[in-house]
């Protein structure tokens, strides 16, 4: 289909049905509040579902007993509602139901801000719930990757048979861009008939489903927990995303950005490659699993004195980034946590200045 | 000659871990009996709570989701609306639905659900080791309440039924009890309305039953059912609160 102007929010809803999602759940907040109004119109348009929750814990959990059934679900929330629905997410990935939560991250701690933030690094990739799980965590840089992660976010939920969050930002969702939906998707939830509580009576055995995070055996639980672990590793395997951005040239310094800062990344880097200085950076994808190794070898480069890595928060990539380039290079974090965007007139300024040190 | 009685089909012949006098096991067997009944067993789905019924999904025969603490009606929210086909019970003890799950049993009821509620008020939190619930009497004593509950820092004793009964959307709200043979009879048929107003698909339905913790109370089983008649029922009276043609 032709490319269609949409703004981020909306983009993501439509991607959600266009993925076959059907059932949306969600509790409005600023700056993601557009999913909801979107999808509270889009839905019945097409015989889906939409429920507007007392509260982001009460909508964890319909999202949570609509995934048990094996049935295709969604939910948007912003950092604050995240926080509530982190409860069900530790339940979600203890049970192995899979979900698609899309979080439009906002400034925080605590009510913080309304403006862009990538604050929710730690809590998105490192649990956020209890327990120990891990979510897939995709993050995309604009309106058009949002949509294509939304779309895959519902397959990969199925093949691993978790939750999977979309990590945007507050600019993500609240700009327009041209879009193209992708066409001919696997719109059919797959593998639910061992697991899911569909009724007995849709399945060819008596064999009743549980779907259930309580194991109360120590050997039990441990089996459960190690049988979550080898998804992760297997995750790390064969779902790592990330771009190379002027990683082909001898740069003297490697960014390492995601989202909409890697954006203002790519402007500061062109701006800089015309006046003859050339910078790379590696932009992850996918932040959970992290791209180690590539973030490691471009970090190695010969070229490379130093790695810096630019974030809407206060620093919190940057130690997964330094574990990564294992003290071969100095690892330091550069950015904005109040709400504002680094500007690509002061990333050069930062970059330069790290030269000159 | 044929069979008088028997184990019913939803029921499974697992040991409970209820402890002796306590009436989970007499409530299990009705709403397995109305599944039965019913004939729903194959497109029915269960929701077990945190606390002692936890381990609800070992005792029934079929499709069972486990919630955390008080979300059992969100989850049965979300559960129904995507497969309205599908009948929905949560069961549910009263610190689970009437402290940490007020707003989603409220909310639930209010938005009209089309699925049940099995509530359990033995006025304690049973499986945490009996401190005080929203549901515990004055002066009642709890781990957490050692000296009774005093009304004066914790209020009154919170009336499920009567606080959804006061929701305009229509539905069915009742309060029974299972402390004696000529009570259960009772029991069951507000159940059984229970379900077959959620198979009716007309309102969201929601039986309280006024039981025992004979354990956390510090009393034998029959002393339980006498103290339960004596101080609960005179506060939770028996009956039907609410009826969608009402």
């Amino acid at each position: 289909m032709a490319k269609v102007l949409m703004k981020g929010n909306e983009a993501i809803g439509e991607a959600a049905i266009r993925a076959g999602c059907k059932n949306y759940f969600a509790y409005p907040i600023t700056p993601q509040s557009e999913v909801a109004e979107y999808l509270a119109k889009r839905m019945p348009e097409v015989d889906g579902v939409f429920v507007q929750g007392e509260s982001e814990v009460a909508v964890g959990y319909m999202i949570f007993g609509a995934a048990g059934c094996g049935e295709r679900v969604m939910t948007t929330s912003s950092s604050p509602g995240i926080s509530l629905m982190s409860e069900a997410l530790s339940y979600i990935a203890g049970a192995r139901c899979p979900a698609v939560f899309v979080n439009i991250m906002r400034g925080g701690p605590g009510l913080g801000g309304i403006l862009p933030s990538q604050g929710d690094y730690f809590q998105a990739t490192k649990g956020g719930g209890h327990g120990d799980y891990r979510l897939l965590v995709m993050a995309p840089e604009g309106v058009q990757e949002a949509v294509e992660m939304t779309m895959k976010a519902f397959n990969l939920a199925e093949k691993y048979r978790g939750p999977v969050m979309i990590l945007g930002d507050g600019l993500i969702g609240q700009m327009m861009e041209p879009v193209e939906f992708p066409e001919n998707f696997d719109t059919t939830p797959t593998n639910k008939d061992d697991w899911a509580t569909s009724g007995m009576d849709t399945r060819k055995s008596d064999k009743k489903n549980i779907v259930k995070s309580l194991f109360l055996d120590p050997k039990a639980l441990n089996d459960h927990n190690l049988l979550l672990k080898s998804n992760y590793e297997r995750m790390k395997q064969e779902e790592i995303l990330y771009e190379g951005y002027n990683t082909d040239a001898d740069y003297k310094v490697l960014i390492v950005s995601y989202g909409t800062m890697s954006r203002v990344c790519k402007t500061a880097i062109d701006t800089m490659k015309a006046q003859g200085l050339e910078i790379g950076m590696i932009r992850p994808q996918t932040l959970f699993p992290f791209p180690e190794k590539a973030v490691h070898e471009a970090a190695v480069k010969a070229s490379c004195s130093h790695v810096v890595s630019i974030e809407l928060n206060m620093g919190q990539m940057v130690e997964d980034v330094d574990r990564c380039v294992k003290g071969q290079r100095p690892v330091t974090w550069y950015g904005e946590c109040g709400g504002d965007i680094p500007t690509p007139e002061e990333i050069i300024d930062h970059v330069k200045s790290l030269l000159n040190n | 000659m044929g069979k008088t009685f028997s184990r019913p089909e939803a029921l499974s012949d697992a040991h409970t871990h209820y402890c002796p006098g306590c009436t989970h096991g007499i409530v299990h067997r009705l709403v397995a009996e109305v599944i039965d009944e019913l004939g729903i067993r194959g497109r029915t789905v269960g929701i077990a709570p945190v606390g002692c019924a936890v381990l609800a999904y070992n005792y029934f025969t079929c499709d069972f989701q486990e919630a955390a603490h008080g979300r059992a009606p969100a989850m049965a929210t979300g559960i129904k609306r995507v497969r309205p086909d599908l009948m929905v019970f949560t069961y549910q003890g009263d610190g689970d639905l009437a402290s940490i799950g007020m707003g989603e049993i409220v909310h639930a009821a209010n938005r009209g659900e089309k699925f049940t509620t099995i509530f359990i008020n033995n006025a304690i939190y049973g499986m945490t080791g009996g401190q005080m619930a929203p549901t515990t009497m004055p002066g009642q004593r709890a781990t957490t309440a050692p000296a009774g509950r005093d009304v004066e820092k914790t209020g009154m004793p919170m009336r499920m039924c009567e606080l959804l009964s006061s929701l305009a959307t229509p539905g069915y709200i009742a309060r029974e009890t299972v402390l004696k043979p000529k009570y259960i009879n009772k029991a069951k048929k507000a159940i059984k309305k229970a379900f077959e107003f959620q198979k009716e698909n007309r309102c969201f339905s929601f039986v309280e039953i006024v039981s025992t913790c004979p354990t956390n109370w510090g009393m034998t089983p029959l002393d339980a059912m006498k103290w339960a008649e004596d101080t609960l029922l005179p506060y939770y009276p028996l009956g039907e609160f609410k009826t969608p043609d009402a």
